[in-house]
């Protein structure tokens, strides 16, 4: 305890109304704790919602718009076979450009799986085709019957039977990610409003002496909310470090799958995890002055 | 500026106070006395709207408690300095901050000299920077009077003021509530000290109410 035996000066004796809720109460330890275990899950949920969404969107708009042609080695002559299918093509609405793959492309695709000193001239491989397709005016379906009526060696694959269940995966991820985002902020947002329920029945006196002198229920509840939103703020803050930390020095054995390589944020994205503090500091004000003008309306 | 028009209160049971009708004029110091629970507490929460009355009408600055609503609670509040029995203050702040916390929610300044001057005259400059808990009870009742009277409010009223406090030290609160009611204040002291009654009626004109029975009686000059 300090003893002070002259008066301070003038400039202590202003308004404090932060220091009138009592610094050291549960329900404010409770919230800052909260605050930040939620807000570093939050950052995952959030990192989980955007990664999935740009893998889904890189993946959608890479594949957009390509298909392959592959045409079998068969006992037809293969030259023959190209210009028929081109021809075809070149009937076809909606196809840009379709592109026969030389053998040395071809040879270079090959050799990581079969090594470099097979003679690929002599093995019976599949002539590919790169094709390009405006979306809108390209039919898929009438394009595969024709060529199966007319061109049986040749089968076209436009990715969508492979490219289909993993988009709709990673659709469902981002929104599985937004809803426990969702969830996680809610579940804060009824913490903060426990803590300061307790923080206000636990300072029953300060709050019977507040309005004996004369205090409003909006500068006891400010009090409290100051003290609630700063407490949440801090604890966010904490959080939100420690997940990104947590991000940043994810094991690097991830390394060769595409979309653990590309979980976390990307420019833009990191003012996502940069403003959840604000967010949960908002939160805890809007959860603490609901809290505390309900709680002095019962008391009297 | 305070008038009770014919009111009851009841805590539950049988009634505390019934058919009470008392004027407090402007200006004028009471003293209230009666027998340990007789309802001199509950007479002077009336008076600052902690308590509203079961039947009739308590009127502060010719406003209905009852009607007040919540808004206008505060407002009327600070225009009433109140020495509460129990001296409940904020454990954590400091005797200075306690003191001046009436200023502080009114969102006005204290001026350090009358802050000294009246933490002087309380014999308290000595303990400001102490937390409430470190006090004896009379030091207690002091700090209680000092913030009641703060911010020079319209009425007092002390409940006991002088209940753990030495005869000097009592004459000296006294003389601090009659300098006051010199000013102008409206004051009301609730005490069983009868000596302390006699002494400050010499000095100033005091009316004495007594509590009997849920009555309210005005005493004679007898005492
Ligand atoms: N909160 C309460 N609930 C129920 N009864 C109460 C309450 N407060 C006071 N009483 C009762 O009302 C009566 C008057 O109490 P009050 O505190 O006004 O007496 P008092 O005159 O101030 O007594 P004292 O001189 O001991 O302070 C008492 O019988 C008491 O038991
Ligand atoms: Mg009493």
């Amino acid at each position: 305890m300090k003893q002070r035996s002259t008066l301070p000066p003038t400039e202590e004796l202003k308004t404090k109304s932060l220091r009138i809720v009592p610094p050291s109460g549960l329900g404010v330890w409770l919230t800052g704790l909260t605050a930040a275990a939620m807000s570093f899950l939050a950052v995952f949920a959030m990192a989980l919602a955007l990664t999935a969404g740009l893998v889904a969107q890189n993946w959608s708009s890479e594949l957009q718009g390509r298909a392959t042609i592959r045409i079998l080695p068969s006992n037809e002559n293969s030259a023959q076979q190209l210009d028929m299918l081109l021809q075809i093509l070149a009937q076809t609405p909606g196809i840009l450009k379709a592109q026969p793959l030389d053998s040395a492309t071809q040879t270079a695709l090959l050799a990581p799986w079969l090594g470099d000193d097979i003679p690929f001239d002599a093995l019976p491989l599949p002539q590919l085709l790169d094709v390009t397709y405006a979306g809108e005016r390209y039919d898929f379906e009438g394009l595969r019957l024709r060529l199966a009526a007319e061109l049986p060696d040749a089968i076209i694959d436009d990715h969508m039977q492979f490219r289909g269940p993993i988009l709709a995966a990673a659709q469902q991820l981002r929104w599985l990610g937004y809803g426990a985002l969702g969830l996680i902020l809610s579940v804060t947002a009824m913490m903060v409003v426990l803590a300061a329920n307790a923080a206000l029945a636990a300072n029953g006196t300060v709050i019977k002496v507040l309005q004996l002198v004369g205090a409003t229920d909006r500068y006891i509840v400010r009090a409290f909310v100051r003290r609630f939103a700063l407490r949440a703020f801090l604890g966010a803050c904490f959080g939100c470090l420690c997940a990104v930390l947590a991000l940043h020095y994810m094991p690097k054995v991830a390394e060769n799958s595409a979309f653990l390589r590309a979980f976390g944020f990307v420019q833009g994205q990191w003012i996502w995890p940069v403003a959840l503090p604000f967010f949960v500091a908002g939160i805890a004000y809007i959860a603490t002055r609901w809290a505390g003008y309900r709680k002095l309306k019962e008391l009297i | 500026m305070i008038a009770f028009e014919q009111v009851a209160y009841s805590y539950g049971g049988t009634a505390t106070l019934s058919d009470v009708t008392v004027q407090i004029a402007s200006g004028s110091f009471h003293f209230l006395t009666g027998p340990s629970g007789s309802g001199k507490s509950t007479f002077l929460k009336l008076c600052y709207a902690d308590l509203v009355p079961s039947l009739g009408r308590v009127s502060v600055f010719d406003q209905d408690t009852h009607a007040l609503i919540r808004d206008d609670l505060p407002q009327m509040r600070r225009r009433i300095g109140v020495v509460h029995q129990e001296c409940q203050f904020i454990e954590h702040l400091s005797v200075i901050d306690n003191v001046i916390l009436p200023l502080t929610v009114a969102g006005r300044a204290a001026l350090p000299k009358d802050v000294t001057d009246l933490l002087n005259w309380v014999g308290l400059s000595s303990v400001v920077g102490m937390t409430p808990a470190a006090l004896s009870g009379g030091e207690r009742q002091r700090v209680a009077l000092a913030r009641a009277v703060i911010t020079s409010p319209e009425i007092i009223l002390a409940d006991e003021p002088t209940g753990n406090v030495d005869w000097e030290m009592s004459l000296r609160l006294l003389t601090l509530l009659v300098e006051l009611n010199k000013m102008g204040k409206t004051i009301v002291v609730a005490t069983h000290d009868l000596n302390l009654i006699r002494t400050v009626k010499a000095q100033v004109a005091a009316r004495v109410l007594r509590i009997k029975d849920g009555r309210v009686l005005l005493a004679g000059a007898d005492l």
